[in-house]
């Protein structure tokens, strides 16, 4: 491609998007829906981000159903679909489903790549590929972008970056020759192996539910013990996809060993390594050889030298600390879109680290950056007194964005003394509830000892009220005693 | 504090911690989740429900009852134990005063921690009856 052709040189712009996956490109769309001009940067060579690469054995773990109980393409379908990206408008949108073959209800990376590309062409995001972003300076007008083409200036800057350089604790001896899983060779190169996986969770099952038809052995090991995600009621817990190297294990299949045990040391030898395990929940030691091993210990953002003009991080320095609407804790201006975002906290845990969580969050901060930073007015639609109580119970039963971000996003109606009741669309709970505002109620979905409820928060002045409302065997929260509770709880408020 | 310094290097340093072995307190780390809160954010809120555990690694808090003031509360301190042992709606707010990273634990999980590692609930134990104590003395 030549250089003239290609979108946004280097230069002043009033923001700036670096990255061009899920998060950089959808940022972008929504951007572009406010009228907000931008430039999006990216070093890869096409649209897509981490799905060029991941996941490693070639199945997502998020689901897109074809066969849904409501019509495909419709706000409520996001629900059964996880893995679409979002538009405003439905001629915008490109279904992941129509890429995909029937053999799973999960798509493959090649059939979400495709998917993302056909949006990102669809759409007509450009991007000016090619182009990394080398360093970050900070001056009285906002940001420099420094980057492989020269710089960028900007007031706001979004960085959508991804979560996926390999990362190591940095406190077991030896770690550093055996390879992370992001640096894994193809599964037949462990043929006939035996394999030490350091790490219990997700990404350690992905791999040796990969590799059982390959290694000949393989010991997985972290110091606490699996939980599921079908016992937590928790996507944090292990996906039931990857299960079948623990039920190896449980009937004795001699495959796969799973040990409670913190990694001692790990030693390279002649051929292969030997490993130095202590029981974490018993006290035993053990020493044993394998051919390969691999650490399955996480993954961080490449942050470059954000931390040095100021951006605080945690977890070990592998993610940003963020506001609930995903600006920096501690640098103004600078916000992140995409999986990073699961490093901002919402009213129960952080926000989730998949398509289906932070593609709601590309739409919120594209409309925050425009009302915060560029003055722009928020869109907000009268709601009828009489419509009130069914307007948010539908919402709780049926709002993806409530179901894919549980007390993180909520829907929120306000109590606007001119106008009356205005549905403000939807919004991050914990900015609703900790941060003076307007009177309203903002509804969301809880989980209370794992079962899906609605849950309503009701501010009038200063304080705000939470009100649980019960749940449903079919999860149509919708009952005539939550319609009573709502309307007396709501009675105070509205009149 | 280096805010790259591994979760369990964090645990370790703290008194809490002091009678669990290293693996004992990689598992304890493993089994929790470091969050990090902007300054002047809430992180425990007065009345809410199901709050979790909490326990600060770095930075500063405060608790609040009905909007005064009541203490401060820095690296090693933990928080939320109250409702979640209680099954109670929190008693208090808590908000950093500073960029705040805690450890934490669904309220739900908090049991099962104390059941599988004793000498920490004793240590707790111990941290709660000083708090207890303190209590006792302000009164009239």
């Amino acid at each position: 491609m030549a250089p003239v052709d290609r979108p946004f040189p280097p230069g002043d712009y009033p923001v700036v998007v670096v990255g061009s996956g899920p998060g950089g490109l959808q940022t972008s769309y929504f951007l572009r829906r406010h009228g907000i001009e931008h430039a999006v940067i990216s070093k890869d060579e096409e649209p897509g981000g981490m799905f060029r690469q991941f996941p490693l054995f070639d199945r997502l773990v998020s689901w897109t159903k074809p066969y849904a109980p409501v019509k495909e393409g419709t706000r409520e379908y996001e629900w059964f679909d996880w893995n679409s990206l979002l538009a405003d408008d439905p001629a915008d949108w490109v279904g992941v489903g129509q890429f995909m073959d029937g053999t799973s209800e999960f798509p493959s990376r090649e059939e979400m790549h495709k998917a993302i590309t056909t949006y990102a062409e669809k759409n007509k995001i450009q991007v000016r590929y090619g182009c990394t972003w080398e360093g970050t300076e900070r001056n009285e007008n906002g940001f420099v972008i420094k980057t492989s083409e020269g710089d960028y200036s900007c007031r706001v800057a979004v960085f959508g970056v991804g979560v996926a350089e390999p990362w190591k604790p940095p406190n077991i001896p030896g770690i550093e020759d055996i390879p992370h899983y992001i640096e894994m060779g193809p599964p037949k190169t462990y043929a006939g192996k035996s394999l030490y996986i350091l790490g219990k969770a997700t990404s350690a099952f992905e791999v040796a539910d990969g590799l059982l038809p390959w290694a000949k052995s393989m010991v997985l090991s972290s110091p606490s013990e699996v939980k599921l995600s079908v016992v937590e009621r928790s996507l944090a817990g292990l996906r039931a996809r990857y299960t079948q190297p623990l039920e190896d294990y449980a009937i004795g299949g001699r495959t796969v060993t799973i040990l409670d045990a913190s990694t001692e040391r790990i030693e390279k030898m002649h051929e292969g390594f030997r490993v130095s395990l202590r029981g974490s929940m018993a006290n035993w030691e053990l020493s044993l050889d394998f051919d390969a091993a691999v650490a399955t210990t996480g993954v961080s953002a490449p942050l470059q030298d954000l931390p040095d003009i100021g951006v605080a991080t945690f977890s070990g320095g592998r993610l940003p600390g963020q506001t609930p609407y995903w600006e920096s804790a501690s640098v103004p201006g600078i916000y992140f879109t995409g999986s990073i975002t699961q490093g901002a906290v919402g009213m129960r845990g952080p926000g989730g680290a998949a398509v289906h969580a932070f593609r709601y969050c590309t739409r919120i901060l594209a409309s925050h950056i425009a009302q915060r930073q560029f003055g722009q007015t928020p869109k907000r639609t009268p709601v009828k007194g009489s419509d009130l109580v069914d307007f948010l119970l539908d919402e709780a039963t049926r709002g993806p964005e409530l179901w894919n971000q549980k007390m993180y996003l909520a829907r929120v109606v306000g109590f606007d003394k001119k106008q009356g009741l205005v549905d403000e669309g939807i919004h991050p709970l914990a900015h609703f509830v900790d941060y003076d505002r307007p009177d309203g109620v903002a509804v969301a979905v809880t989980s209370v000892e794992g079962v899906p409820s609605p849950v309503f928060y009701v501010r009038s002045g200063s304080r705000v009220d939470e009100v649980i409302g019960e749940s449903d065997l079919m999860l149509d929260f919708a009952t005539p005693e939550n319609k009573r509770h709502l309307t007396s709880v709501l009675k105070d408020v509205t009149g | 504090m280096k805010a790259d310094q591994d979760l369990t290097d964090v645990l370790a340093s703290l008194a809490l911690f002091a009678d669990l072995s290293r693996p004992q307190i990689e598992a304890v780390a493993h089994t929790c989740e470091e969050v990090s809160f902007p300054q002047g954010q809430r992180v425990l809120r007065q009345g809410f429900s199901h709050p979790d555990f909490y326990l600060i690694v770095e930075g500063e808090a405060e608790v609040r009852i009905d909007g005064v003031s009541r203490t401060k509360l820095g690296r090693g301190d933990f928080f939320g134990e109250v409702a979640v042992l209680l099954d109670e709606p929190a008693t208090a707010d808590v908000v950093s005063l500073t960029f705040l990273r805690c450890m934490t634990l669904p309220g739900s999980d908090l049991h099962q921690l104390l059941v599988s590692f004793p000498e920490l609930m004793f240590r707790m134990l111990k941290v709660e009856t000083g708090r207890l104590r303190q209590t006792l003395e302000w009164r009239p």
